[in-house]
């Protein structure tokens, strides 16, 4: 393969195109499927083929606007239809041409307008499983270059220049990794791609993988060259079905297309990458306890050093990135590490992808430049919270991370800003609460999930959770006291600084932030016996006897 | 010898010491006689960093470090107690006792326990938080030993001495966070006929508390004997 094969490749998709007079696209990731959007497809197709006109009918990946779907985009016109059914298939059809289905047609300008498309570019355009495609939007370009231009030396050079730091919650930066890796002296190496994804309300890996699975095995194949690897692990949870099948589908098409295996693009690099599933460990995405689930070992952390760059799968030097950055590298690799780098703030370079979830109108998948004002994804790109509610809260980083709100909704989205405010900018959960969220509902819930979640191998997480956990309890159900408060913060500072791994380390962080911006309502659970969201059940005895 | 040449000095408590570079903080402060309160670890067995108790302070680290498993390194500045260090100690301490049941004066390691000596040698004199009380088995089906839930810290002394230097890897752990538990084989009992148990009673002489016991001796009668395991393994390598 070369980059005039590519060209080739991209021209025969262009032309088959060009056959048709509409593509109607139709999501089919996992929000839209399961609202059938494969009998949509499927309504779609026979009407379609009544109707004798010509159209491409393709599957895709997420279009973003999950709280819209199941979705259809409609081009050369970029028409984007809601809420479709079945129903609406012979509709669809007649509308092409024609005038378009007023009561689907969804508007929501400012959503898509605002956001900047990097990682996503491709997501919602494309048929995931056709490697073809993938080439067509210049995929494969990125690994091509290096394999043919560049020595691995390079390749790290571009990562550095570009600024890129692990989305998959650290925030490290990516090149000084590569290069850590590629310094190792070993004659094996490894590259894992995280895809674990276990925090609760988070879902931008899985769409990924789901909609754009060669962008991510470029990636790893480009890290792959650059550290000297030549095997590839993509870890992935169980209960991501659609992602496994993708992921496996795409992996056979990029070996037929030669871009897996050996002597790739006609060089001595070889390198492939097999599938690891994942039993929904939430602890089994911090990097040394996934090592050790893939090893076939319990999955619990261990302490570092060393670092998986050092010693990591079977010893080995090893390469632990998250879906996000891997799916940044090879657009990075084709347009550049400084044009990367022009992207975000000073120390956050490039775009974020986001789950926004909550209690927000747009639910769904968003990207946006770091830097980003968050009071404009959550009120312009998200739309605000429903009508008639008063936003309260976005909560970032999932049970590592924390509250922010009403009066910091101007901070800018960037791994420092979001430290500084007390949370963190974690994998890209985003959660929206409004007045009828209790924050002290939230930090037991969140306290619930790290208690659970615990591996159970040292102390302060193992016991200390579950003993904040019972505290928070007792607070919401009203039986809370002053000196249970005090015992908590006492305990979110051994749990915080003596944990073994960052579960333990960052599972005060939700009870902090709210204590920190929502101390009434621990003082009104606690002296006035009220919750004024209205969410925890209080005994009103006390009150009424006083 | 190579090594020699690249002897470390660092300062524990504001004393000077060298060390080999392959050295723990917590090897260099034993063998200049500070002591660092310990529980998952034990010499002659790896060391898994688990319990915590051991974590120190490095000076221009904000990070406290297990000194079991962290290396020396040439000029480093270590605390081994502080308010803050005592602190942490005394909650992990507590968050223990809370969390099973340890009454001492109903245990067969009373007076024999490393548990109870910490909570002493660290001045802990009641307990903050709501213990747990939770009714765990005790599994008595071993012809010589008894293992009591109640009484498990989840050290993994007992997972490793088996694993690594019986080498019959009996013990595991099951489970996650406060459910966790040592298991036997896959979680069979311990006295089973087909249990791979050799009843050489290494577990049960490095276990620090009275979840693992020999049937039939109480208290005085049980010393255990950790210690054997440094002498195990200096007559294997010599071997
Ligand atoms: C409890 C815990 C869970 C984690 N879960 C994930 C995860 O699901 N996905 C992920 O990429 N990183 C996760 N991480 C971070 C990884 O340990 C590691 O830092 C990351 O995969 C490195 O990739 P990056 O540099 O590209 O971010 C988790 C860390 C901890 C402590
Ligand atoms: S902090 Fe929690 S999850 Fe991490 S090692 Fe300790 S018990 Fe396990
Ligand atoms: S049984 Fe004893 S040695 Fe084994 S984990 Fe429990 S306390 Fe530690
Ligand atoms: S002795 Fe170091 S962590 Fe337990």
């Amino acid at each position: 393969m070369n980059l005039e094969e590519l060209q080739q490749i991209a021209s025969g998709v262009h032309n088959e195109n060009l056959l048709f007079d509409f593509e109607v696209n139709v999501c089919q990731g996992t929000g839209c499927l399961s609202q059938h959007s494969d009998d949509i497809k499927a309504a779609l197709e026979a009407a379609l083929a009544a109707s004798g006109k010509k159209a491409l009918i393709r599957r895709t990946g997420c279009m973003g606007l999950c709280a819209a779907g199941p979705l259809v985009l409609i081009e050369p016109d970029a028409q984007l239809l809601q809420h479709v059914t079945v129903k609406h298939a012979d509709a669809v059809i007649n509308s092409l041409g024609a005038t378009p289905v007023a009561e689907l047609q969804c508007d929501l300008r400012q959503h898509f307008d605002d956001q900047d498309h990097v990682v996503l570019e491709n997501s919602g355009r494309i048929d995931p499983e056709k490697i073809d495609e993938y080439i067509a939007r210049d995929g494969y370009q990125g690994l091509v270059m290096a394999l043919t231009d560049m020595r691995p030396a390079d390749v790290i050079k571009q990562i550095t220049e570009s600024g890129l730091r692990g989305r998959g919650g650290g925030g490290y930066p990516t090149g000084l990794k590569w290069g850590m890796v590629a310094k190792a002296q070993s004659e094996t190496k490894y590259v894992i791609c995280n895809g674990d994804e276990g925090d609760p309300g988070a879902f931008m890996d899985r769409s990924g993988l789901e909609s754009d699975p060669q962008r991510v095995i470029e990636g790893m194949a480009i890290a792959a060259y650059a550290v000297g690897a030549s095997k590839g692990y993509i870890y992935v949870r169980a209960e991501y079905p659609l992602a496994v099948s993708r992921l496996t589908v795409s992996l056979r098409e990029a070996r037929r297309r030669g871009l897996l295996g050996n002597n790739i693009c006609g060089t001595p690099f070889n390198f492939d990458i097999e599938i690891r599933l994942g039993a929904g460990a939430f602890v089994c995405g911090e990097e040394t306890a996934l090592i050790a689930s893939i090893e076939g070992l319990r999955g619990t952390p261990r302490v570092r050093p060393p670092y998986p760059a050092a010693s990591g799968l079977w010893g080995k030097p090893t390469l632990i990135n998250n879906v996000e950055t891997f799916a940044n590298v090879p657009t990075i690799l084709r347009k550049g590490g400084a044009w990367f780098a022009a992207i975000g703030t000073a120390k956050s370079k490039g775009t974020k992808v986001f789950a926004l979830t909550g209690k927000i109108r747009n639910t769904g998948l968003v990207e946006v430049p770091m830097g980003m004002p968050l009071r404009q994804i959550v009120e312009g790109i998200g739309g605000g919270v429903p009508e008639g509610r008063t936003f309260k809260a976005v909560q970032t980083g999932g049970p590592s991370g924390g509250c922010i709100p009403a009066e910091l909704l101007d901070i800018e989205v960037s791994y420092e800003s979001l430290i500084q405010a007390g949370s963190m900018m974690g994998s890209g959960g985003m959660i929206v609460m409004d007045d009828t969220s209790c924050m002290v509902n939230v930090a037991k819930f969140f306290m619930e999930f790290c208690m659970t979640e615990s591996c159970g191998k040292c102390i302060p997480c193992r016991a200390g959770t579950v003993q904040m956990h019972t505290l928070l309890t007792r607070i919401c159900d009203g039986s809370g006291t002053m000196d249970d408060l005090d015992l908590l913060v006492d305990l979110c500072s051994t749990v915080k600084e003596a944990s073994l791994c960052g579960l333990g380390q960052t599972a005060p962080n939700p009870v902090l932030s709210t204590l920190r911006y929502f101390k009434q309502e621990y003082m009104d659970h606690i002296v006035n016996k009220r919750c004024t969201a209205g969410v925890c059940n209080i005994n009103h005895a006390a009150e009424v006897i006083a | 010898m190579s090594a020699a040449t690249e002897i470390k000095t660092l300062i524990i408590d504001g004393k000077d010491v060298s060390a080999r570079p392959d050295q723990t903080i917590l090897d260099v402060a034993r063998e200049n006689g500070i002591n660092i309160p310990t529980l998952c670890h034990l010499d002659g067995l790896s060391d898994v960093g688990a319990c915590r108790l051991c974590l120190i302070e490095i000076k221009g680290q904000n990070r406290l470090l297990p000194a079991c498993v962290a290396r020396v390194e040439e000029g480093m500045e270590v605390t081994t107690t502080s308010e803050r260090i005592a602190r942490h100690r005394r909650t992990i301490l507590e968050l223990l006792f809370a969390e099973r049941n340890h009454i001492c004066a109903v245990c067969v390691a009373n007076g024999n326990c490393e548990l109870q000596a910490l909570a002493q040698q660290l001045g802990l004199t009641h307990v903050r938080f709501p213990y747990r009380n939770p009714a765990l088995a005790v599994d008595a089906s071993h012809e010589r030993f008894t293992c009591d839930h109640n009484r498990c810290i989840l050290c993994t002394r007992c997972v490793r001495v088996c694993a690594e230097i019986e080498g019959a890897h009996v013990w595991d752990v099951e489970g996650r966070g406060a459910d966790c538990k040592v298991i036997t084989d896959l979680a069979q009992p311990w006295g089973d006929k087909n249990s791979s148990c050799t009843k050489c009673g290494k577990c049960v002489q490095v276990c620090p508390t009275g979840a693992l016991y020999e049937k039939g001796k109480v208290g005085v009668e049980h010393p255990k004997r950790p210690d054997f395991l440094p002498y195990l393994n200096l007559m294997r390598e010599a071997q």
